[in-house]
């Protein structure tokens, strides 16, 4: 295959999904967009936690502190920038480019403290994992709370209106293709190696430590891409956005959609959210619904909705299907 | 002569007070197939994880092709050229055979993420040459049909073959195998050692097999080596070795010696 080709294919679902988003944006009512963004930003969320707790079966639940990295970096440079002047460039695209980079500074703060975090607690398993994953999150989130340029507890406010559908649609296709590509590739085998059986993976060669490490830094930068999506939505950043309980909204997504499936994250992180717009209506049984419902989910499908089947298993070969056994993806 | 595929030199593994093998000595060539044999508990499976790099040996030095590889993590060693089996077969369960075969191709490859995400050129070639090169060895091993199954739902027999399938997929130069005809019976048995041979042959590798069944592994290997109490109590051929009395006493105890009247050293003998 052509070169010209490879790469059009490596680009063909953001140049579909584009025009799409457009005009959805186009098209939905005002109070609609923070429920879409809001959706969107959940669905980067569970699936990035996913390459971690699904594809190599290690259970972390300090998500939220990644996002609150890439969300207060994405802040701080766009509060930075703001009525930057590049030439004869029009506002509008200089604060788009802004905006672009900010999320990708947010992105590359996330990853360090992804790797930070990672590298000593990777050494660890299961409960371990999870109360070491907990700690740091929490330390990240109280340095935050008491860092005088981040704005201590009340945080920045007055960030620049920037997040729309079509920012977010785009974060959602970059963030399920990297979680498809790398689950249809060798790189995400020896991920799922590692889930299988860590002794049999290093046995076969595999760098389970490190290949944990890596995982583990890339869902730390969507986290971080999360985070800087959605703060310029609800234009506030604050460290009460980021505590344990954000982490454990993720992982119920995660969990409920099964571990291990793309399809799974999406459709639980789309469910979830709306489910708690509807039943905002319904004041303080809320929370009651909510868990009811995630207790009967759990009951009927204790592995999840999905397992950790995808949509993609199913679909013909000409619309992006593909089963585990070999060809192009 | 080149250096030996594998060298084990006073290999010493302590638990705490335990010593679960002292003084082990082996040097393999390429070809080679060394029986390795013991009651249980004699240290076998000890020995293969201070080759394989689950432990570290407390003393002595482990050299692969000449290279010292003590204090490595297993994927190290795994890279310089050692594979191996399990005695209780660790697959990736719920992963196809194919992709159980793929994973052990990946073994040393130094291609990260992004290649994976851009979809590069190389990483295509890459995934084809894998692709080709697990199928290649489901086929040696006789899996060709089952490529697309989930490991666990293979029969035991297949399972095992698998698990072979995958260690030769690292591309080794020495292959342990912990006790590969466990749970097999007598014909599948003999069916294996066959297989065993032929592979030891087409891929030009040197083989270690653990093996509880005494007259299995005389009849495949060129070498053996009997362990008890960690302790190597004989090396040899396997004719010379069936009649060691250590050998017989260590398996069958001494009664047995004396009803039989077998092998006792001279001015030993009974009445």
């Amino acid at each position: 295959m052509g070169t010209a080709r490879l790469l059009l294919r490596a680009v063909l679902p953001f140049l579909v999904a584009l025009p799409l988003l457009v005009l959805v944006q186009a098209v939905s009512p005002l109070d609609w967009a923070i429920v879409l963004v809001a959706m969107g930003v959940n669905v980067i969320l569970a699936v990035s936690l996913n390459v971690v707790n699904g594809f190599t079966g290690q259970f972390s639940i300090g998500h939220a502190a990644f996002m609150a990295v890439g969300a207060y970096t994405a802040a701080l440079v766009t509060t930075g920038f703001r009525g930057l002047e590049i030439g004869f460039l029009p506002a509008g695209v200089v604060e788009a480019l802004v905006f672009a980079a900010a999320l990708v500074a947010g992105m590359a703060t996330a990853s360090v403290a992804g790797l930070v975090v990672g590298i000593p607690s990777l050494r660890l398993r299961g409960d371990y994992l999870a109360i070491v994953t907990l700690g740091f999150g929490e330390i990240i989130r109280v340095v935050i709370e008491n860092t005088r340029v981040l704005g201590q507890a009340t945080g920045i406010s007055g960030l620049p209106p920037m997040t729309n559908i079509v920012w977010t649609g785009m974060g959602v296709v970059a963030t399920v293709l990297m979680a498809r590509r790398l689950l249809l590739s060798t790189q995400g085998r020896a991920l799922l190696a590692i889930r299988e059986d860590e002794v049999a993976a290093e046995a076969m060669g595999i760098d389970t430590v490190g290949w944990k490490v890596r995982a583990f830094v890339i869902s730390a930068a969507f986290a971080g891409l999360a985070g800087g999506l959605l703060v310029h939505k609800i234009l506030l950043v604050t460290p009460r956005m980021f505590t344990f309980v954000k982490s454990m909204e993720v992982v119920v997504m995660v969990v409920l959609g099964g571990m291990g499936s793309i399809t799974g994250s999406v459709v639980a992180a789309t469910v979830l959210t709306l489910a708690l717009e509807w039943l905002r209506g319904l004041e303080q049984y809320r929370m009651v619904i909510y868990s009811l419902l995630l207790i009967v989910l759990m009951l009927t499908r204790p592995s999840g909705l999905f397992g950790t089947k995808e949509v993609w298993d199913t679909l013909p070969r000409w619309l992006g299907g593909r089963r585990a056994e070999g060809g192009a993806p | 002569m080149t250096a030996p595929v594998l060298e084990a030199r006073k290999v010493s593994m302590r638990f705490g007070g335990l010593r679960a093998l002292a003084g082990f000595d082996l040097a393999m060539q390429t070809g080679e197939l060394v029986g390795l044999i013991g009651p249980n508990g004699a240290g076998k499976t000890t020995a293969f994880n201070a080759i394989t790099g689950v432990y570290e040996p407390t003393e002595g030095e482990v050299l692969v092709a000449g290279e010292r590889v003590n204090g490595m993590r297993p994927h190290q060693i795994c890279v310089r050229g050692v594979a191996r089996t399990f005695q209780n077969v660790r697959l990736f369960r719920d992963l196809t055979a194919l992709d159980n075969v793929r994973i052990a191709c990946h073994a040393g490859s130094e291609s990260g993420f992004t290649s994976a995400w851009l979809l590069t050129p190389r990483h295509e070639r890459e995934e084809e040459r894998i692709r080709q090169r697990a199928e290649e060895f489901l086929r040696v091993m006789g899996l060709s049909q089952r490529s697309g199954e989930l490991a666990r739902n293979l029969p035991y027999g297949e399972q095992r073959r698998l698990e072979i399938a995958r260690a030769l997929a690292t591309g080794p130069k020495l292959l342990c195998l912990d006790e590969p005809a466990a749970g097999m019976n007598a014909s599948e048995k003999v069916a294996l050692m066959d297989l065993i041979r032929r592979i030891r042959d087409e891929f030009a590798l040197a083989i270690l097999v653990i093996e509880h069944d005494m007259r299995l592994v005389m009849g495949v290997s060129e070498r053996v080596l009997v362990f008890d109490h960690g302790v190597t109590i004989a090396h040899g051929k396997p004719e010379e070795v069936r009649r060691d009395p250590k050998v017989i006493e260590a398996y069958l105890g001494d009664s047995y010696l004396a009803e039989h009247d077998i092998a006792a050293p001279p001015g030993e003998a009974g009445p």
